[in-house]
């Protein structure tokens, strides 16, 4: 029975709901117990380096700190998350200065550092930990027929490559396709959705969102995987948007988790499906459970 | 057609700013810019932004102070590292980018409501407070900060939200808030000691 | 005469070297300090010891005051201990019963405290003349020079230094590994900044190689052993069979014609595998030797056994094929090696933004140059993978080069050859030519004006390094091309530009084996890989080992003129040494005391130079003094402290110890 750490992530709460209920139900299916860190606090995300350098790592160091006493790896499967952490542990790591003042922090608030946690990516466990046999294994149907453009957006590539490739990485591609799906060539794969720019600077949102829509149309997928929360919202929420400033496109976007549940024989409700602004069930529809 | 006169005089370089770039973190190597471009090039937002990420690199390492901050660059950038990734001069250019975005918001060199600092600012007050961020607050409190227009545009997206529950109106909050408050005290503390 | 009976007369001479010395030293005192000193005959003060006349002072005193040992206090021995033993010995005096002190770089130099700088020269000067008394009188062997020359690699540079070298009558040996000498420049098409077709100027010195008399050209052939010293190598050459009798055959070519197969289907490696060979073939028209090679990999009759063998067939009347061929070794003494191994080019799939490798119209500068060669895989058509003709290219600078992810340096000829190619790329298809470049280097002769030449061809110069090449269009004008995305800083705008075939100027690296060849000739490569070169400025072709030149790319990237020019010193060095006819060895050589010593065999794998070896019948080490260098490992190592070292004795040591020790 393999244990794990887990992490949401203030997203996973939010907008990215689906996400977190479509990994608990693959996870549970695959027999990987999760327990929540306790008392996580947010990991600032791109918008607290902005304001405060030092800062942002204590964020994220009181969560590393909370999460060393546990001696398990930690589970985080938002990219933003996933890469402060990391960012955090090679900074602390590597700038003596940093290092220093972060001490007189932790120890003031009674916390005990030593950077021994592993911070790990859903796809870097179920490839690595689990295995694509256990995945195969518990298949009940198949995405047979499905073409899919795997998204993987930035920051889980850049600026570590921890689990896979800089610029090709392929270890979604290996999940989706080890449960039947066609996982088309796409070369947008790890270009930046634009963050949270299209909030602040919709002009400048809405361009990039379209171009990774429309190319994944090109290359006859029928639906976008993604992995990280806010690259799913954009592609998501503003894809009507986009679709009308730039030409249309239609295109559901859902969570590789999502994908893998319906293969494991979950319903749309249970994975969150419904949660879509772009509806999935058209492309869908076919994969889920019939009703018994 | 308003003629304008270009020309940059050593007065308006500021050396201890082209100095203080040099030693932030990630800004080891600006001095070893060859100015190839590839940051600019490998950039999705470049093509919206006033001045080039390359270019914005060498007025940093000259001491342009007031066109670097006030820039529209620096806002512009979504953190993807692509440039750090790409620099055969293994510049953190992402760091620096960080880097000036602090500087400018300590020297309030940009448009008081201009949304993206002010994101910011209202994301880290929030962590402040509460330790976790509610989305669906956040973005309230940046439009009624930035513009109330825009919020109201949002109206549809937000209720498209709320009704797949994808919108938690329930403020988040950590058990241990005093805990991160002596670790954010503390750290702030010891900085300015060490400065 | 030796210290030991107590009979030392010493002359001490401090020089003042002008002010360099005198202005920190207290030159005077420290002089006279020393003729108080026990076995001080003579000291004196000069202003310029390495003059003329200073130089007569040592002589004349040797005489009149019978000194037997010399001490000089002065520069740097690295500057003038061969002027000083000069001189000792025109004073009819051993030149090693002399020692010199540095007081210049090593005191005067660097103190500004004339007291303690003064303090310190009196140390150093009183450890020289109670080091000197234990001076014994020593000769330097003469070692004689065999007079052939080996020349590894059949390149430019290979190729001119064993013409050079033949031309003034030496023996050379030309060792190729592949089947025909040329190198890289054989496959060019033109060569820049004169747009000289590369066969024309390469291949008459490649006929004339074959015709020498003085050449023995060896090719698919490899060096596999090395053994021995300067002027006395061992070279072991192992060359490979082409199953062809060389002496033979007259390069009719008949047996290509007449092979089996009808259609050559064999990728072929001198096209980089852009066209096709069969079997048996030649790499190129003009290969020399003009002599076919069978592959045994894809030839029929190796791999099955059963083949009709029209080759055989057709070369009835010579008898030339022979498909029992074996591996010939030969181990032939040469007194002098010169290597000249070239370059590889870069692997562009190091860089996987360029797409290389994954979309099919991007190709590498080599692959060019071969497409538009006449007597290329196209015939000198410049088409894509589909037949069409591009109407667009760019072209990438510095792929592989200044950059710290791959390679650090600038590999010199890339912004060259680029703009060559951009020249005859429009000339061959008319197509619109884009330079993506980050700086242009011209560094050579006739080099700036060949930019301007192209400047006034309307190639478009984009300053600015590519980030991608990209299959996907984001508008209309980008439907079906390869879009090269890159920032065109001259003007601060990033620039979107399709085209239809994208050439990748790679750079240059050391060749895959360069570590295995440097370890198999005793040679020591710099951090990047590339041979070390003795001194950067001053000694280019020299090595740190004695007798072992380098010539061409393989010391550092460098173009056509520089290789050739490196080849011909290469040669004047390797002359030198076999003109002068012997070589001197330095005596300050270790030497093993044998009846100490107890066989432990410790000294023989410290030795970096494997100077010593074990006499089996008498049990004990020998240090071959032709071989050893000095450096003093084994005579630390050396458990029973049977090796001593000439110029490094013991007393002389503790000698030297007592006397620094002075003031403490």
């Amino acid at each position: 029975m393999k244990r794990y750490l887990y992490y949401p992530g203030c997203s996973l709460r939010g907008t990215g709901k689906a996400y977190e209920e479509s990994l608990l139900a693959v996870f549970k299916a695959l027999d990987i117990e999760l327990e929540e860190l306790e008392d996580w606090n947010c990991c600032g995300a791109t918008a607290y380096m902005s304001i405060d350098e030092v800062n942002a790592f204590a964020l994220a160091g009181r969560n590393l700190a909370l999460a060393e006493k546990k001696k398990l790896d930690l589970m985080a499967p938002c990219s933003a998350c996933y890469l402060v952490l990391n960012k955090a542990q090679h900074y602390i790591k590597e700038y003596p200065k940093v290092a220093q003042t972060l001490e007189h922090g932790f120890k003031a608030a009674g916390l005990t550092y030593t950077g021994a946690v592993k911070v790990r990516h859903p796809l870097d466990i179920l490839i690595n930990d689990i295995g694509i046999e256990q995945i195969k294994a518990r298949i009940k149907k198949p995405l047979a027929g499905l073409k899919v453009a795997p998204y993987y957006g930035c920051q889980i590539v850049r600026p570590y490559a921890t689990f896979d490739q800089m610029y090709y990485p392929v270890s979604m591609d290996k999940l989706l396709r080890a449960v039947g799906a066609e996982v088309v060539d796409y070369p947008l794969k790890t270009r930046c959705c634009g963050g949270s720019q299209k909030g602040t600077l919709p002009e400048v949102g809405l361009s990039l969102i379209h171009i990774l829509l429309k190319e994944a149309g090109r290359r006859n997928a029928q639906v976008v995987a993604t992995i990280c929360p806010l690259c799913q919202f954009n592609l998501d929420a503003f894809q009507e948007e986009a679709g009308k400033k730039y030409g249309e496109v239609s295109m559901p976007v859902v969570y590789f988790t999502q994908l893998l549940g319906l293969a494991f024989g979950f319903s749309a409700k249970e994975l969150g499906l419904e949660r879509n602004i772009v509806p999935a069930k058209r492309v869908l529809a076919k994969f889920e459970p019939a009703v018994a | 057609m308003a003629v304008k006169k270009m020309i940059k005089y050593e007065v308006e370089r500021d050396r201890e700013f082209a100095q203080w770039v040099t030693g932030v973190i990630g800004g080891e190597r600006i001095r070893n810019c060859i100015q190839c471009g590839l940051c600019s090039a490998s950039c999705p937002l470049a093509p919206y932004m006033d001045f080039t990420p390359r270019r914005l690199m060498h007025m940093a390492r000259e001491g342009f102070k007031r066109d670097v901050l006030g820039s529209f660059t620096i806002w512009l950038c979504t953190s993807c590292y692509s440039c750090t990734v790409e620099c055969p001069r293994k510049i953190q250019v992402t760091d620096i980018m960080y880097a000036l975005k602090r500087r400018a918001i300590e020297d309030g060199a940009y448009p008081k409501r201009f949304p993206i600092p002010v994101l910011a600012g209202e994301f880290a007050a929030m962590i402040r407070g509460k330790g976790r961020v509610t989305e669906s607050w956040l973005v309230v409190k940046v439009f009624l900060k930035a513009s109330i227009l825009r919020l109201l545009g949002m109206s549809k997206l937000g209720t498209q939200l709320f009704l797949r529950g994808r919108m938690n109106m329930m403020p988040d909050s950590i058990r241990n808030r005093k805990q991160l408050q002596t670790l954010l005290d503390a750290v702030e503390a010891h900085k300015e000691v060490a400065a | 005469m030796d210290a030991r009976n107590g009979d030392v007369r010493i002359g001490v001479f401090v020089c003042d070297c002008g002010s360099n010395i005198a202005a920190t030293v207290d030159v005077k005192a420290v002089a006279e300090y020393a003729a108080a000193l026990p076995g001080v005959v003579v000291s004196r003060e000069y202003k310029y010891m390495c003059s003329d006349p200073g130089q007569e002072l040592i002589r004349q005193d040797i005489v009149e005051h019978k000194l037997n040992r010399v001490v000089v206090a002065s520069c740097s021995p690295l500057l003038h201990e061969e002027t000083f033993r000069g001189a000792v010995a025109k004073g009819g005096l051993n030149p090693f019963c002399f020692q010199m002190v540095n007081i210049r770089e090593h005191d005067s130099w660097v103190h500004t405290d004339r007291a303690r700088a003064t303090e310190k020269a009196i140390a150093l000067l009183r450890a020289a003349i109670g080091r000197v008394a234990f001076h014994k009188p020593l000769e330097r062997k003469r070692v004689p020079i065999h007079p052939d020359v080996l020349i590894v690699g059949g390149g430019i540079a290979g190729i001119h230094a064993a013409l050079t070298l033949a031309n003034a009558g030496k023996h050379v040996y030309l060792v190729e590994r592949e089947p025909t000498i040329g190198g890289h420049m054989a496959k060019f098409d033109k060569t820049f900044p004169t747009l000289d077709c590369a066969a024309c100027i390469l291949t008459p010195k490649m006929t004339a190689v074959k015709k020498h008399p003085n050449i023995t050209l060896w090719t698919l052939a490899d060096v596999t052993g090395v053994e021995g010293y300067v002027g006395n190598f061992q070279v072991t050459v192992t060359r490979r069979p082409r199953y062809i009798i060389e002496d033979l055959c007259v390069g009719c070519l008949e047996c290509i014609e007449a092979c089996v197969y009808k259609q050559a289907k064999v990728p072929d490696e001198f096209n980089l595998g852009l066209g096709k060979r069969k079997p048996i073939y030649i790499s190129f028209p003009q290969a020399v030797p003009q002599i076919p090679v069978i592959d045994p990999e894809t030839c029929i009759d190796f791999k099955s056994g059963r083949c009709k063998k029209t080759c055989i067939e057709a070369c009835a009347d010579r008898h030339a094929i022979d498909l029992k061929q074996q591996p010939q070794v030969e181990t032939v003494p040469v007194g002098a090696i010169i290597l000249a191994t070239g370059y590889q080019p870069f692997d562009a799939r190091k860089v996987p933004n360029y797409g290389y490798g994954v979309y099919p119209n991007v190709y590498t500068s080599m692959e060019v140059e071969r497409l538009i060669n006449a007597s290329g895989p196209t015939g000198g058509e410049v088409v894509l993978r589909d037949g069409r003709k591009p109407e667009s290219i760019g072209i990438i600078h510095c792929v592989g080069s200044r950059d710290e992810k791959t390679n650090k340096w600038c590999s010199r000829v890339c912004c060259m050859y680029s703009l060559k190619l951009a020249h005859l790329l429009k000339e061959h298809t008319g197509a619109e030519i884009h330079n993506f470049y980050i700086d242009m280097r011209t560094p050579g002769k006739g080099y700036e004006e060949f930019y301007n030449k192209l400047l006034e061809e309307g190639v478009h110069m984009i300053r600015g390094r590519v980030a991608e090449v990209t299959d996907w269009a984001t508008t209309p004008e980008e439907e079906g091309k390869l879009v090269m995305c890159a920032e065109d800083t001259l003007i601060s705008f990033v620039r979107r530009v399709p085209v239809d075939m994208v050439v990748l100027s790679v750079g240059l690296v050391p060749q895959d084996d360069a570590q295995d060849v440097r370890r198999l000739f005793n040679i020591s490569c710099s951090s990047e890989g590339w041979f070390l070169e003795r001194h950067p400025k001053l000694a280019p072709v020299n090595t740190f080992t004695d007798g072992i030149f380098i010539a061409g790319a393989c010391q550092a990237p460098k173009d056509i003129p520089d290789a050739v020019a490196q080849a011909g010193a290469a040669a004047a060095e390797a002359m030198v040494l076999i003109d002068k006819g012997y070589v001197e060895m330095e005596p300050n050589t270790a030497y093993i005391l044998e009846e100490e010593c107890s066989g432990c065999k410790t000294c023989i794998t410290l030795c970096p130079y494997s100077a010593i070896s074990f006499l089996s019948d008498k049990k004990v080490a020998q240090i071959n003094e032709v071989l050893c260098k000095g450096c003093g490992t084994c005579v630390a190592a050396c458990p029973s402290g049977s090796i001593m070292q000439n110029l490094f004795e013991d007393e002389e040591i503790f000698k030297e110890i007592e006397g620094v020790l002075v003031n403490v």
